[in-house]
């Protein structure tokens, strides 16, 4: 009898607590469901900015400047997740599009107009085309003596699918005069110092290449609006050239009777020795010339560099090559350090300034550590050098060879 | 009231102060939760995020490493942060390496086109915490050796 009683009788704790999981269990829920909230939020906190893929690397956070991988690019059409960010000023913000405005202007316009952001959409025709973007910077980290800015890697280099209106589609809209030599964009951005009066960078492109049918005002980019950091809600995009020439929150575009001398236009920004240099070597501002047509280069995207293979299996690799204006002509791989040199299948551009799709099938002769080089050849027949190309004070055209390591055991 | 009516009692009242302060606790942290996934709440503003810091964290070294800048703790650091962090963060300098007569350069070519102020005698002081904890790293090859690989196997 005794023991039955003890068993069955509620102690004083029990009933309370019976007390509360039943008046309370939504909120005993609640605090479960919470508790595991915050576990979430600790790897929100380490999570990339802009949505951008967690193998991005941030180089700067002030400006904003995030570099891309190898191996987070081996898609045929770079998603924004994965482009590089290379901001000179502060990023902007409240942008609203619906007031947003670009006006042309400059020595040589024939009449100045401004247009709104629907009116340059319904007014000219739409075009839509996968460019090649490629920072002049990439690759700077290699040289030697080192060279000054964001030590980029591998990783600023992109090929989006943009969508826009032609550039000289609105120039010819507002009448283009004789004299016209250059445009120069000018955006909303705001120069790190604060100074309302200077610009964070305001570059531009010779006429012929802004009158070139791939040169847009973007305001899509894979189909949907941009993405603030890449430009939203315009973007001048040139493609195939250093992609500070594609400038993003575009306002005002100046059809210049004279190369265009807005921010990193003169000194040493955007521009290379007119004349070959020794490393480290001297140079006057007046001896540097400004870049144009990106040098030929290919990037091996898949698999990443550091896979380890099983003796006698093949391995498969894929990435892209690029060379400014013009196309590649042929990808070759070699796995013993350039002695020998093997053609890869190359498929065509999507359309002009696209970069083109490269693979092979490798067998190995026997196990070890290897590298996998590839060498991109473009229509003049130039390649890409193994070792670094001419040094520059900026750091600029890095376009040696790329490679991964691979081990077959 | 019987003894154990009243312990009862009690024991309700007290597991009420106890849900009560879950109830604080969860809202403080759906708060929390909120403020982490949102964290654009509090940095509208560039600098208000560090003024918010009080002097202790914004100064605190851990290992050797000025926490908040990342720049190393050494002799004119201050100096650097109070000239140096003002316009673009201190991942921009450090990444850089350079003699003192290139490091003159750049700050001159900031000086003259960046809007950087005169920094008087901060720059002698400035330009030696630069060359001796971020000196050049002298490579000496046109191609270095890939390092630092993370093997990976895979299914196939
Ligand atoms: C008044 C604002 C301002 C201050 C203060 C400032 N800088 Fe800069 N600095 C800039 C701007 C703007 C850039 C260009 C940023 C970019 O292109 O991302 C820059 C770029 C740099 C670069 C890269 C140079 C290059 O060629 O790309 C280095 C290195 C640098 N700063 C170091 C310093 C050092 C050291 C100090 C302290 C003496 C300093 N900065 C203080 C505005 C400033």
């Amino acid at each position: 009898m005794t023991i039955v009683n003890i068993s069955t009788r509620v102690s004083p704790t029990q009933s309370t607590l019976m007390v509360v999981i039943s008046n309370y269990r939504v909120l005993i829920l609640l605090l479960l469901l919470t508790g595991s909230f915050s576990l979430f939020s600790q790897d929100k906190e380490t999570e990339m900015p802009f949505g951008k893929h967690e193998d991005m690397i941030i180089l700067n956070d002030k400006p904003w400047n995030i570099e891309s991988q190898p191996h987070i690019l081996n898609d045929d059409v770079t998603p924004a997740s994965s482009m590089f960010v290379r901001n000179n000023g502060k990023l902007p913000k409240d942008i609203d599009a619906s007031t947003w405005t670009l006006t042309i202007d400059g020595e040589s316009v024939v009449e100045s107009k401004t247009y709104t952001l629907a009116e340059l959409k319904s007014k000219f025709q739409h075009y839509t085309y996968q460019l090649t973007l490629e920072c002049g910077g990439n690759g700077r980290k290699e040289f030697d003596p080192p060279a000054k800015g964001n030590q980029w890697s591998l990783g600023a280099v992109n090929c989006a699918e943009w969508t826009g209106v032609r550039l000289r589609d609105v120039l010819e809209d507002a009448g283009i005069k004789k004299d016209a030599v250059y445009i120069g964009y000018h955006a909303i951005d705001e120069h790190l110092s604060g100074n309302p009066d200077k610009e964070p960078i305001s570059r531009g492109c010779p006429m012929f290449k802004a009158l070139e049918d791939e040169t847009l005002l973007a305001f899509q980019l894979n189909g949907e609006d941009i993405p603030l950091i890449h430009g939203y809600p315009l973007r001048l995009v040139v493609g195939g050239w250093p992609a500070s020439a594609s400038g993003k929150w575009v306002n005002r575009i100046s059809i210049r009777d004279r190369v265009h001398d807005g921010a990193k236009m003169t000194g040493t920004a955007y521009r290379i020795p007119c004349n070959p240099l020794a490393p480290g070597e001297k140079v006057k501002d007046e001896d540097m010339c400004i870049i144009e047509s990106m040098p030929v280069k290919s990037l091996i995207t898949f698999p990443k560099t550091g896979k380890l293979i099983k003796t006698g299996s093949s391995l498969e690799i894929r990435g892209h090559a690029w060379s400014g204006d013009l196309e590649v002509v042929m990808v070759e791989y070699s796995i013993d350090f350039g002695a020998s040199w093997v053609e890869c299948q190359l498929e065509a551009p999507a359309n002009r300034l696209a970069w083109q799709h490269f693979s092979a099938n490798i067998k190995f002769p026997k196990e070890g550590y290897y590298e996998v080089w590839a060498r991109a050849t473009d229509a003049n027949q130039t390649s890409q050098p193994m070792v670094l190309p001419g040094w520059n004070p900026k750091g600029y055209l890095n376009n040696a060879c790329h490679r991964i390591a691979v081990k077959v055991q | 009231m019987s003894m154990e009516e009243k312990n009862v009692d009690e024991l309700v009242k007290s597991a009420r102060t106890i849900v009560r302060t879950s109830i604080i606790l969860a809202l403080a942290t759906m708060t929390m939760v909120f403020v982490n996934t949102n964290p654009e709440l509090f940095s509208s503003n560039d600098s208000s995020e560090n003024e918010d810091l009080n002097k202790k964290d914004r100064d605190l070294i851990e290992d050797g490493i000025h926490v908040r800048t990342g720049l190393i703790d050494a002799e004119g650091m201050f100096v650097v942060i109070g000239n140096c962090t003002n316009c673009h963060s201190a991942k921009l300098v450090t990444q850089n390496r350079m003699t003192a007569e290139r490091w003159n350069e750049t700050i001159k070519w900031m000086q003259e086109t960046q809007n950087l102020w005169d920094l008087g005698e901060n720059q002698e002081i400035i330009v030696n915490y630069l060359v001796t904890n971020y000196p050049p790293k002298k490579s000496g090859m046109r191609r270095s050796n890939l390092t630092d690989i993370e093997w990976y196997e895979t299914e196939n």
